[in-house]
């Protein structure tokens, strides 16, 4: 950096200052509050918050969810990207935009996507009825919702790094006699794992601390529909009580699984770069 | 790069099908339900509806107060990304991780704790309670004289247009949770990050030759700013503000909390849906999110249209 007209040192303070200032008032302190309020009461409240029933039952829903919507988005994911990065088509672009759609949508639109369309005044509302089918209320509605919001996750990470990477290796396997599978298994699948897995670990994040647009297709019942985000707030709008700690209690979970999702992220980051860094040098 | 060749790689079909067939199923057929449920709604109906002061004053609360964030967003993110990406201190590291937090933390999380937050009792908004009581008589003298001028030079127009009708507020308010500017501290946490991941890339790829080249032709720091830095940085900070713009009208956990959700003063458009929901008023609920929906197409184009303005800025200036 060149000495001429350098920064002066007051600018470089003030400016200095004012991030810390903001950052601490908006995100630090928050972050801080949320274990501060659960911890309020003491270890033993704490502990009492989070063994009994209802959370465990919510935790349980909360780890059924996430593991529906991962699982379909992984497969969904896998799939989009090796159409669209790997064979050349009319519309990809198109396509591309389709997939990104749901991130522009608000959940709570989401959810009344899906009532419109199976709700009791839905389009398929009434042959649903008949047939005995319930979908809104019930864990499918559930499924869709938090399949909905986190959908572009993983084809999103997938799509631009296999667009890069080219068909050259899998073609190789293929013309040196190794099967599909093969070929998935043992050339592309090592080749994007990383990005496979920062996907998976963004779209998990998601799907858990989903809230939107579940509370417009559920009902919230303690011990039976409720995730995580949906007790937390049951147990903060009920008056009285330990509500509000036990909120917090269930929220400290969440606020840890958000930390250790940002570490995981920081350090996939780092991995990715490194090995995009050997496949340059390689490539020399 | 080569022409790419008719891919010998197997698989096409089977994976064009499943990701059509998938596709379709969650995301294109709900928002379709939502278009035909709209399409089908009789117009005189849609016309009472248009006229509804409940329906129109969440849409212009939730799109001002969504607005209002995004420029607050812009400007705090301006310093924020500047100074991490000009400076290093102690804990710029710790710093820049954490802007993410609010991507990362569920929004029924960060919705009780702003609101606790910011409560009567709370860290923040018990100090701010006592400080708009001390302030609030000079306030008044002030927020006077200001209305005064306004009125003086007919700007009526633009005050009611910026949601303002009556000029500033002559109080502060003494509370922050469950009034409007809870809900916009609600807005602006949301849309930190946008305004400074958008950002930091730009500022890294900024020329700091062109920069010393001005200087060396004799432009205060000043003129570099605004005739070189400040162009270059425009298209990112335009794409952040309008990510975080985005985001904010569609929220729903992190400000239901922090608003006393009154229709027509304090009621964001999503809670709106919900609560139309909840009492079978179909029509009123798909208006609402078919208008949601339709704004947030529009904001989809333009944040693309800023990215390739950004990009291809980026390429001429290499």
């Amino acid at each position: 950096m060149s000495a001429l007209k350098r920064p002066s040192g007051a600018f470089r303070v003030v400016m200095i200052g004012a991030t810390l200032g903001f950052v601490a008032l908006f995100l630090i302190v928050p972050l801080i509050a949320i274990f501060f309020e659960a911890l309020r009461k003491g270890l033993a409240a704490y502990g009492a918050a989070l063994g009994n029933h209802d959370s465990l039952h919510a935790v349980m829903m909360t780890l059924l969810l996430a593991a529906c919507a991962v699982a379909l988005n992984t497969v969904f994911g896998v799939a989009a990207a090796w159409a669209i990065a790997k064979f050349d088509f009319r519309g990809k672009t198109l396509l591309t935009t389709a997939i990104d759609l749901p991130f522009a949508v608000s959940p709570v639109v989401a959810g009344l996507c899906l009532v419109l369309l199976f709700g009791r005044q839905g389009l398929l509302g009434p042959w649903l009825e008949a047939h005995g089918v319930r979908i809104i209320f019930a864990l499918p509605a559930m499924v869709l919702a938090t399949a909905f919001v986190t959908f572009p996750f993983v084809a999103r990470e997938l799509i631009p790094l296999m667009q890069e990477q080219g068909s050259q290796e899998e073609q190789a396997a293929l013309s040196l006699g190794a099967s599909t599978w093969q070929m998935f298994w043992r050339v592309t699948l090592p080749n994007i794992k990383w990005a496979l897995l920062y996907g998976v670990i963004l779209c998990n994040a998601r799907a858990m601390g989903e809230f939107g647009a579940l509370s417009v297709v559920t009902q919230p019942m303690q011990g039976k529909t409720n995730t995580l985000p949906l007790e937390i707030e049951y147990l903060y709008n009920s008056y009285g009580g330990l509500g509000m700690e036990w909120a917090f209690a269930l929220s400290t979970l969440l606020a840890m699984l958000g930390l250790v999702t940002l570490a995981a992220r920081g350090l996939l980051e780092w991995k990715m770069a490194r090995a995009l860094g050997a496949g340059a040098r390689e490539g020399e | 790069m080569a022409v790419r060749r008719r891919s010998i790689l197997p698989g096409f079909g089977l994976t064009m099908g499943y990701t059509m067939v998938y596709l379709s199923a969650l995301v294109i057929i709900p928002l379709a339900a939502l278009f035909w449920k709209s399409a089908m709604l009789p117009w005189p109906r849609v016309e009472s509806l248009l006229h509804d002061p409940e329906l129109m004053g969440t849409l212009k609360l939730t799109f001002g107060l969504s607005l209002l964030a995004a420029v607050l967003n812009a400007c705090f993110g301006f310093v924020t990304a500047w100074t991490l990406v000009r400076y290093r201190f102690p804990g710029s590291r710790l710093v820049d991780g954490i802007i993410d937090l609010p991507f990362a933390l569920p929004t029924a999380v960060s919705g009780i704790t702003l609101a606790t937050l910011y409560s009567e009792n709370g860290w923040l908004g018990g100090p701010w309670h006592g400080f708009a009581r001390t302030v609030n008589p000079a306030w008044h003298a002030a927020a006077a004289a200001v209305n005064g001028v306004l009125s003086a030079v007919h700007v009526s127009q633009a005050l009611a247009w910026a949601g303002l009708p009556d000029g500033i507020a002559s109080d502060l308010p003494e509370q922050i949770a469950y009034t409007r500017l809870g809900m916009l501290i609600a807005f602006i946490f949301i849309g930190v990050p946008f305004v400074v991941r958008t950002l930091q890339p730009a500022l890294e790829d900024l020329d700091r030759e062109v920069e010393e080249a001005a200087a060396s032709l004799g432009a205060s720091r000043r003129q570099t700013f605004v005739r070189i830095i400040f162009p270059a940085l425009l298209p990112a900070l335009l794409t952040g503000f309008s990510l975080a713009f985005a985001r904010a009208v569609g929220e729903y956990g992190s400000v239901i909390f922090i608003s006393s959700n009154i229709p027509g003063k304090t009621e964001i458009t999503a809670h709106m849906i919900m609560k139309k929901l909840e009492a079978d008023n179909y029509p009123a609920a798909t208006f609402l999110g078919v208008v949601m929906l339709l704004a947030s197409f529009m904001m989809l184009g333009a944040i693309n249209g800023l990215q390739w303005w950004a990009s291809r800025r980026g390429r001429g200036a290499a």
